[in-house]
């Protein structure tokens, strides 16, 4: 059984269909990238494994529980493609607000503050009001959040938006050290040479599931150079 | 516990936020001066003429009026027209007759009674005594805005609370920390109770001081009890957060926050307390009992005016209670459009 299974999951907003009959396994301790065009429904998609979303139809389970579920919850980290920061408190309010929630405790909650803004290099900006942030700050700042009660499985929503090359770099280093502990990370993304980086990818397009593998594979079988050859090829436009 | 963390982190926003607390703490006493101004004026002395009068009734006008000289009836007109007279008296035949300019009101009444005063003076022979008058409620020192007074304190804590807490919800939703909070184990009621609670603390605060100025600066007129009275705007303030955060689901943006206040607000102003009600229509009296600021203002009336304790006002109470309660589950239900569990 894998630890993530999407099974013939379909969504609409209102009269437009978002996803359908999405079928998907991912494996424990991967990294797994949901490639797409903006619009192709891999937020939705995201939001139905975090549980902030019910699908219209089909069901998610992780870790052989049905989503949404509390203990669920407990063990996943989240980020949003909005910062999903309160913007008058500083970094290390935010944090200690996150944490609270997740009920951890003071002095276990001072030390994660500390490991996860050093992670994502934004230490000494640990008091400034997140106003006072730069985009790929907040950006960062809100992964600082998604990692800070340890979970054991990370879904990232774009992640990477407005972050530097350098830095992108530094967070992919992160995302496979993390994978080390045994952490499973799904990534959404819409730039391509972030896809090559995965341990595996679904390309999203349409709310339809076009082609699964990990990115050596879906090259070999579709004779590509690169992913974004793939997805030329699998959406029906030769090149 | 997670209730403690979203009231520590509402409290820690308010103290950023200083303009907010300001607009809740500060912006109702400046209305309240503001309507204390134009409400508890001396009583208008009107400015009048006069022809062929009796002695006696002209020295009694006399005293009324901030003017008082014999015109004709021509003259009268021409100074009526540019505003610089209100009403010109005269006997026509046997009947003393009045000509009022007529175009306001409140002066219009001010004129009859200086003018039925000293009129009396002209029967000196009925020799009935004048009655005395006593109070059950109230006193002779009374005006209108120490009727509307204890409205007034019901509805600016509404407001206030209602624009604050509404706005402060929907950026909980548009900015993304809503759907960031539902992603961790927190429990729908929890966050729905850490706001009420959140906000509750600065509700009592703004309480104390709107009751406070009310009573002490404007010299409202108060025979309650201070801390019952607290107790009722506290409660109405929880309405109408609980209120305001179950309609920013259904808003969009600030914007459209704020375009519940002619709906939601605005009628409950007009029909809860500050105009006599029993003389209107059978369908706004009913209307008016689905609106929380009418038992609001009904109970700090009884409190204010009439020294009524809480449990002479218990029926109140339990309404708002109940108006709050509603709110707060259907808060609750509402989230699930958000999050299933």
């Amino acid at each position: 059984m894998s630890f993530i299974n999407v099974k013939h999951v379909s969504h609409a907003f209102g009269k437009e269909k978002v996803l359908e009959d999405i079928n998907l396994t991912i494996e424990e301790g991967k990294i797994f990238g949901l490639l797409g065009p903006s619009g192709a429904g891999k937020t939705t998609l995201v939001n139905m494994m975090v549980g902030i979303l019910s699908p219209d139809q089909g069901e998610i389970t992780i870790d052989s529980t049905k989503v949404p579920s509390f203990d669920l919850m407990n063990i996943t980290g989240y980020m949003a493609q909005s910062d999903a920061l309160y913007q008058e408190l500083s970094a290390k309010e935010n944090l200690e607000f996150m944490g609270s929630i997740y009920g951890l405790k003071k002095s276990e909650l001072k030390e994660r503050i500390q490991h996860v803004m050093k992670t994502v290099n934004l230490l000494p900006h640990l008091d400034k009001p997140v106003e006072q942030y730069s985009g790929g700050m907040k950006r960062r700042l809100s992964l600082a959040a998604a990692l800070l009660h340890q979970p054991k499985l990370l879904i990232l929503d774009e992640p990477t938006v407005g972050i530097d090359p350098v830095l992108r770099k530094e967070i992919w280093e992160e995302f496979r050290e993390l994978q080390q502990q045994g952490i499973t990370i799904i990534v959404t993304t819409h730039v391509m040479d972030e896809a090559d980086k995965c341990d595996e990818l679904g390309l999203l397009r349409d709310g339809q599931l076009m082609a699964k593998g990990s990115p050596g594979e879906l090259k070999e079988q579709h004779h590509a150079s690169s992913i974004e050859e793939v997805f030329l090829t699998v959406g029906g436009v030769e090149s | 516990m997670r209730v403690a963390a979203v009231v520590k982190r509402i409290a820690k926003q308010f103290k950023r936020d200083r303009r907010s607390l300001a607009l809740m703490m500060i912006a109702p006493l400046f209305v309240l001066t503001l309507v204390w101004l134009v409400l508890d004026g001396d009583d208008y002395e009107p400015k009048m003429g006069y022809s062929e009068m009796p002695q006696p009734v002209i020295e009694l006008l006399d005293e009324e009026t901030q003017h008082l000289e014999q015109y004709k009836k021509e003259e009268a007109i021409d100074l009526m027209k540019d505003g610089e007279l209100d009403a010109f008296i005269s006997i026509e035949g046997m009947t003393p007759t009045t000509l009022l300019e007529g175009s306001e009101p409140s002066v219009n009444s001010a004129v009859m009674r200086v003018i039925q005063e000293s009129l009396k003076s002209l029967k000196t022979n009925t020799q009935i005594e004048e009655p005395t008058i006593n109070y059950l409620y109230g006193s002779g020192d009374m005006n209108l805005f120490d009727r509307v007074g204890p409205v007034l304190i019901g509805f600016f804590v509404f407001f206030f609370v209602f624009i604050l807490g509404g706005i402060s919800f929907l950026r909980e939703r548009t900015q993304g920390t809503l759907a960031k909070l539902l992603s961790t184990p927190i429990k729908r009621w929890e966050l729905v109770t850490g706001y009420v609670a959140g906000f509750g603390l600065f509700t009592i605060i703004q309480s104390v001081v709107i009751v406070a100025f009310s009573i002490y600066v404007l010299d409202m007129y108060m025979v309650g009890n201070f801390v019952e009275l607290l107790v009722v705007t506290i409660l109405l303030a929880i309405t109408a957060l609980s209120l305001a955060t179950l309609l920013s689901s259904f808003a969009k943006n600030e914007f459209q926050i704020m375009q519940f206040i002619p709906i939601v607000i605005i009628p409950q102003v007009f029909f809860a307390g500050i105009f006599n009600l029993e003389t209107l229509d059978r369908w706004i009296q009913i209307l008016s009992q689905f609106m929380p600021l009418t038992y609001g203002a009904e109970a700090l009336q009884q409190m204010m005016i009439k020294g009524a304790h809480i449990y002479d006002v218990w029926f109140e109470i339990m309404i708002l209670f109940g108006f709050a309660l509603v709110f707060f589950i259907l808060n609750i239900r509402v989230l699930k459009k958000h999050r299933s569990l």
